[in-house]
């Protein structure tokens, strides 16, 4: 009789083997089972999703509470984020889905949540400009490698390197292309085997760190 | 000497962002007109597109990213269906999380605004010529429900009408009736259509991605399993230059407009590093 810290190893165990086994032979009774669990995964993501949330307007919430550093940015979101949610319910109520074009949600979207988010990542350039400036140096002979590579692809990458030199950005390609991708295939490969290393001790019950 | 080093060595941040502002405004109000070199992962993509589906063929984009990677992909996806436009091929947009179905919508708004301006001969009419699926939560679970049967998966398009009424899903069922797929994406869920639609039903597909994203695919596109990729703003305008090039569009569009901006933006970084080194070499050069 299973019982106790049984189950789970249990369940992990059948879930594990019968998803590798659903792999080889994508047939019935097998097959449809990695789409059932796939599902299954999105509905419990979807669960973690309300611990974010729960998380969010708690931190936020106390933030204004004790009136800590930059408050007042806090009231912001808490706004934003029960507009977006009513907005998201009403839309969803008057035209069955918030995600159809000409509803509140959809319009909220792309007025406002597509041009915040632009700006927010192009501020990114900033910081990048004054890291380069500050930060970006040749202090030993990796770090020099580094740098020189950066530049060399940086220049490559745009098409003003060709009124340069046209070798300029097949040399580019070339470094994209042969010693890169050498060196992530390398990385690719080594994550898959530890993955599967990873996988066959939790299917088999070796590693158990996840249940406490 | 030292005055100015020092000076250098600790000048308010903000000088910085504004040499960066300038060089980055500047190209748009000058344009500079750079040569554009095509690379083989582009070329790969638009020569399969224009020789290997036939007229009414079926071509599907995912548009797979938000806001934040706006910049770079979708000048990808404009490009992509005036292509596909010019080559009388049907267009399925679809997002496998809710930011990308808000973009699809705007570019197939501007697509066809854009293609029925310049071509009144040649009319495009949404659910017709394009449409785009109505976003279903699962991501992964999306994209293998498609493998066996796509209106069962959507049921609608984004816009509320039934998948079964729109002349555009004619024959349209599964991945085999798909031609040719690419995924816009700036994260990894270019690796869930590559594990699955590609690994599971062979459909032959390629990579849309981010500048700072394309090393990580390069693997991919040399085993194989993509077979064309466009990297960052260069690939998007890259593929605007081989339009040109085959009179498919007239003019500079979005993404060959930017990269002088970007050529700017790129160069000013470079002379920041070298500036910011020598004041490194010299500063430890004195200390010694």
């Amino acid at each position: 009789m299973i019982k106790g810290k049984g189950i789970p190893l249990a369940i992990s165990f059948l879930t594990g083997t019968i998803i590798i086994i659903a792999f080889f032979i994508p047939h019935a009774p097998f097959g449809s089972f990695e789409e059932i669990s796939l599902r299954w995964y999105s509905i419990i993501a979807g669960f973690t999703m309300l611990l974010g949330v729960d998380s969010l307007l708690r931190l936020h919430t106390n933030k204004i509470k004790r009136k800590e550093n930059h408050w007042a940015y806090s009231i912001v979101l808490l706004f934003g984020f029960l507009l977006i949610v009513i907005v998201g319910i009403i839309s969803t109520i008057r035209y069955g889905n918030a995600f159809l074009t000409g509803s509140g949600f959809m319009y909220m979207y792309d007025n406002m949540i597509i041009p915040l988010q632009s700006t927010m990542f192009s501020l990114l350039a900033f910081f990048i400009a004054s890291a380069a400036y500050r930060a970006f140096r040749a202090r030993n002979f990796d770090a020099t490698l580094l740098l020189i590579t950066a530049i060399i692809v940086m220049f490559g990458r745009v098409p003003i390197s060709e009124m340069i030199s046209p070798k300029i950005p097949i040399f580019t390609e070339w470094i994209m292309s042969v010693p890169q991708m050498a060196a992530k295939r390398g990385i690719i490969i080594g994550i898959a085997l530890g993955a599967i290393g990873v996988s066959l001790r939790i299917i088999l019950g070796i590693e158990r760190s996840y249940l406490s | 000497m030292m005055k100015i080093i020092n000076y250098l060595d600790h000048i308010d941040k903000r000088w910085i962002y504004l040499v960066l502002a300038i060089a980055v405004i500047f190209p748009f109000l000058f344009p500079i007109g750079c040569p554009m070199k095509i690379t083989p992962p582009v070329s790969n993509m638009y020569n399969y597109i224009n020789d290997s589906i036939p007229e009414g063929g079926v071509m599907l984009v995912s548009v797979d990213y938000d806001p934040s990677t706006m910049a770079e992909l979708h000048p990808m996806g404009k490009a992509l269906i005036t292509h596909c436009f010019s080559k009388n091929i049907r267009v399925f947009l679809m997002g496998l999380y809710p930011p990308g179905v808000g973009l699809a919508q705007d570019m197939i708004s501007n697509t066809l605004e854009e293609w029925n301006k310049s071509n009144p001969d040649n009319i495009k009419i949404l659910g017709n010529d394009i449409s785009l699926f109505a976003f279903v939560p699962g991501v992964s679970v999306v994209i293998l429900k498609m493998g066996e049967d796509i209106r069962g998966t959507f049921n609608t398009d984004a816009y509320g009408n039934d998948l079964d009424s729109l002349p555009i899903m004619a024959g349209v069922n599964t991945y085999n009736d798909i031609d040719y797929m690419v995924d816009l994406a700036g994260s990894s869920v270019i690796l869930s259509w590559i594990i699955y639609a590609n690994g599971r039903y062979n459909q032959k597909m390629g990579i849309g991605t981010t500048a700072v994203s394309m090393a990580e695919y390069y693997a991919y596109l040399n085993s194989g399993q993509a077979n064309g990729m466009l990297g960052g703003l260069k690939g998007a305008a890259e593929y605007e230059a081989l339009l040109i090039k085959n009179n498919v569009s007239q003019d500079r569009n979005q993404a060959s407009i930017g990269m002088d901006a970007q050529s700017s933006g790129h160069l000013t970084y470079i002379i920041f590093i070298i500036v910011g080194n020598i004041i490194y070499f010299i500063k430890r050069k004195k200390e010694k």
